[in-house]
C-alpha cells in the first residue's frame, strides 16, 4: 500500500506524503485528532453556554436579560478571528500569573476553544431562546388546564418540544463551528490545517494537501450532518416538524 | 418554521440592546486599559488615545478593504449562487445533482481552507494575449469568499423556491410560460422577500470572515492592526487597537443585523 503511493509519486508526481511517509502520517493524524478534540469540546461548551444563556434570558431579572442580549449582539457582530486574537493576545496577557514554577499561561489550544465556544455559544443562545418561544401558547395552556405545575410544564412540555424545534438551527451552528476550528491555525494550534501547511511547506505538495484537506472537512461535516439528521428523525414527534 | 421565525424577534428592545452593547464595550475598555495604562505608561510617554488617534486612519483604511472585499464577493457569490440554486431546482436530474454536489462541497468546507485553496491555486498573474492580468492577494481572497457565499446563496435560493407552492409552477405551465419566464416573472418575485433576510445574514457572516484574509497576508483591517501594534511596540496598546477594530466591525454589522431581524419580523407577519 505504502509502496503503491510512493510509486504513484514517482509515476504521476502526485505526492501524498502523509500516506507513505511515517513522519508526515503521524503529524497529519495528530492534526486530525486535535481538530476532532477541539470540535467536540467546543460543541459541548457552546451548547452549555447556549442553554445557560437562553435560560438567563428567559428569567425575570432584567439585568441578566440585558447582559445576555449585549453578549449575543457583541459576539455575533464582530469577526471570530479578531475575537480569537483578542482572547489570545490581550486576555492571554492579562491571565498570566507568576507562580513559583514559572509563568502560568493558558495554552493557545485553550484560548481557541474558549473563543470559539463563546462565539458559537452566542448563536446557540439565540437559537434556543427562539425555540423555547416557538412552543405554542395553547400547548402550555392545555398543560395548565390538565393541572401540570409550573416546573412540570417547563420540563415535561416546553423543553422537549423546544429541543426538537431547535435541532435544525443547532445543526447549522454546529456545522459552522466544526468548520471554524480551522481558525485556530492563526494562533498556531497544530490542528489539521496547520499540520497540512507544515507538510506542504516541506514536501511542496500544495495541490494534493489542499484537496485532501477539503475532502477531510467535507467528510467530517457530512458525518456531523448525518448524525444530527438521525437524531432529528429519532426524536420526531408526529404532527411537528414536517419536512418539505 | 414560519412561526419560529416570527418568534425570534423580541418585542422592540433593540435600542436597549444597543445601549447595553455600547456600555459593555465602554466598561471593557475601562476595565482592561486602565490598569495597563497605570502600569506601563511612563508620564513622558504619549497617552494611548494619542497613539490610537495616530494609527486609527491606517486601521480604518484596512477596514475599508474588508468592506470592499465583502461587497465584491457578495455580488460574485450571489450571481454564482443564484445560478447554482436555480440549478438545484432544475427539472433535469443531472443538473440538479451536479448543482447539489457543488453546493454541498463548498458549504461543507471551511472558508479559511477555501481561502488557502484560492491563494495557492490561482496564479498571481495570467497572460491574456498581450496583456498581463495580475491577481493580487486580495482579489484571490475575494474569490475564496465568493465561493463560500455562493454555497450559502444556492441553499437560500433552493429554500426560497421550495417555499413556493407547486401549484404556482403548474399554473404558469398551463399559461404557457417558459421555465425561465416562470422563474423570472412568477416564482422569483414571490420568494425574493423570503430570501432577503437569510441573504443578509449570509452577508453578515461573510463580512465577518473577511479578516481571515489577513492570515494570507492581505493588507486589510486585521493585518493593519497587527502592523500598528508591532510598530508601536507597547504591550498596553494591544487592547485599544483590537477593541478599535472590533468596534469598527460592530458599528458596520450591527445595523445590518437589526435591519435583518426587522425584515424577518415584517415578512413573517405578512405570510
Amino acid at each position: 500500500m505504502q509502496n503503491w503511493f510512493e510509486h504513484l509519486y514517482d509515476v504521476t508526481g502526485i505526492n501524498l506524503s502523509f500516506v507513505y511517509d511515517s513522519y508526515d502520517r503521524g503529524k497529519f493524524l495528530s492534526g486530525i485528532e486535535l481538530t476532532l478534540e477541539m470540535a467536540m469540546i467546543c460543541i459541548v461548551l457552546s451548547v452549555i453556554i447556549g442553554i445557560v444563556g437562553a435560560w438567563l434570558q428567559n428569567s425575570q431579572f432584567r439585568i441578566t436579560n440585558a447582559l445576555v442580549r449585549a453578549y449575543v449582539a457583541l459576539f455575533r457582530n464582530t469577526p471570530p478571528i479578531v475575537q480569537l486574537f483578542f482572547f489570545f493576545f490581550v486576555l492571554g496577557g492579562v491571565f498570566s500569573f507568576h507562580t513559583h514554577t514559572g509563568v502560568f499561561r493558558l495554552s493557545n489550544f485553550t484560548w481557541a476553544v474558549i473563543s470559539l465556544s463563546f462565539y458559537y455559544g452566542s448563536f446557540n443562545i439565540e437559537n434556543f431562546r427562539a425555540s423555547i418561544e416557538a412552543v405554542p401558547e395553547s400547548t402550555v395552556q392545555a398543560a395548565e388546564a390538565l393541572g401540570f405545575r409550573q416546573h412540570q410544564i417547563y420540563f415535561n412540555v416546553v423543553l422537549p418540544l423546544a429541543l426538537r424545534f431547535s435541532l435544525p438551527g443547532l445543526a447549522n451552528n454546529l456545522v459552522s463551528l466544526v468548520k471554524s476550528t480551522s481558525l485556530a491555525y492563526a494562533i498556531a494550534v497544530p490542528e489539521v490545517l496547520y499540520v497540512s501547511s507544515e507538510i506542504w511547506s516541506e514536501q511542496l505538495n500544495v495541490p494534493e494537501m489542499m484537496t485532501v484537506l477539503l475532502f477531510f472537512y467535507v467528510f467530517l461535516v457530512g458525518l456531523l450532518v448525518f448524525a444530527l439528521h438521525r437524531l432529528e428523525t429519532y426524536l420526531r414527534v408526529p404532527g411537528y416538524s414536517q419536512r418539505a | 418554521m414560519m412561526d419560529v421565525a416570527s418568534k425570534i424577534v423580541g418585542p422592540g428592545g433593540s435600542r436597549t440592546e444597543a445601549l447595553m452593547a455600547m456600555l459593555f464595550v465602554a466598561s471593557l475598555i475601562f476595565a482592561l486599559i486602565v490598569p495597563f495604562h497605570a502600569a506601563w505608561a511612563a508620564p513622558a510617554n504619549r497617552s494611548w488615545l494619542d497613539i490610537l488617534a495616530q494609527w486609527a486612519p491606517l486601521i480604518f483604511l484596512g477596514f475599508c478593504l474588508n468592506v470592499l472585499m465583502s461587497l465584491i464577493a457578495v455580488v460574485l457569490g450571489t450571481a454564482a449562487g443564484g445560478l447554482l440554486g436555480i440549478g438545484q431546482s432544475a427539472p433535469t436530474a443531472w443538473i440538479r445533482k451536479l448543482s447539489w454536489l457543488v453546493t454541498e462541497f463548498f458549504r461543507n468546507s471551511p472558508t479559511l481552507v477555501l481561502l488557502f485553496f484560492c491563494m495557492y491555486m490561482i496564479p498571481f498573474q495570467i497572460h491574456v494575449g498581450p496583456w498581463i492580468v495580475p491577481f493580487p492577494g486580495w482579489v484571490k481572497a475575494v474569490a475564496g469568499l465568493s465561493l463560500s457565499k455562493m454555497a450559502y446563496v444556492s441553499e437560500i435560493v433552493r429554500g426560497g423556491f421550495a417555499s413556493i407552492p407547486s401549484t404556482q409552477w403548474e399554473a404558469a405551465d398551463a399559461l404557457a410560460f417558459s421555465r425561465w419566464q416562470t422563474i423570472r416573472m412568477i416564482i422569483f418575485p414571490q420568494c425574493l422577500k423570503r430570501m432577503l433576510p437569510p441573504w443578509m445574514n449570509a452577508y453578515a457572516i461573510m463580512i465577518m470572515s473577511t479578516p481571515l484574509a489577513s492570515v494570507l497576508g492581505v493588507n486589510e483591517g486585521l493585518t493593519m492592526t497587527r502592523a500598528a501594534i508591532s510598530a508601536v511596540g507597547r504591550p498596553d496598546m494591544l487592547t485599544p487597537f483590537y477593541l478599535f477594530l472590533l468596534a469598527l466591525f460592530f458599528i458596520y454589522s450591527y445595523p445590518i443585523s437589526v435591519w435583518t431581524i426587522r425584515l424577518e419580523h415584517r415578512y413573517a407577519m405578512k405570510t
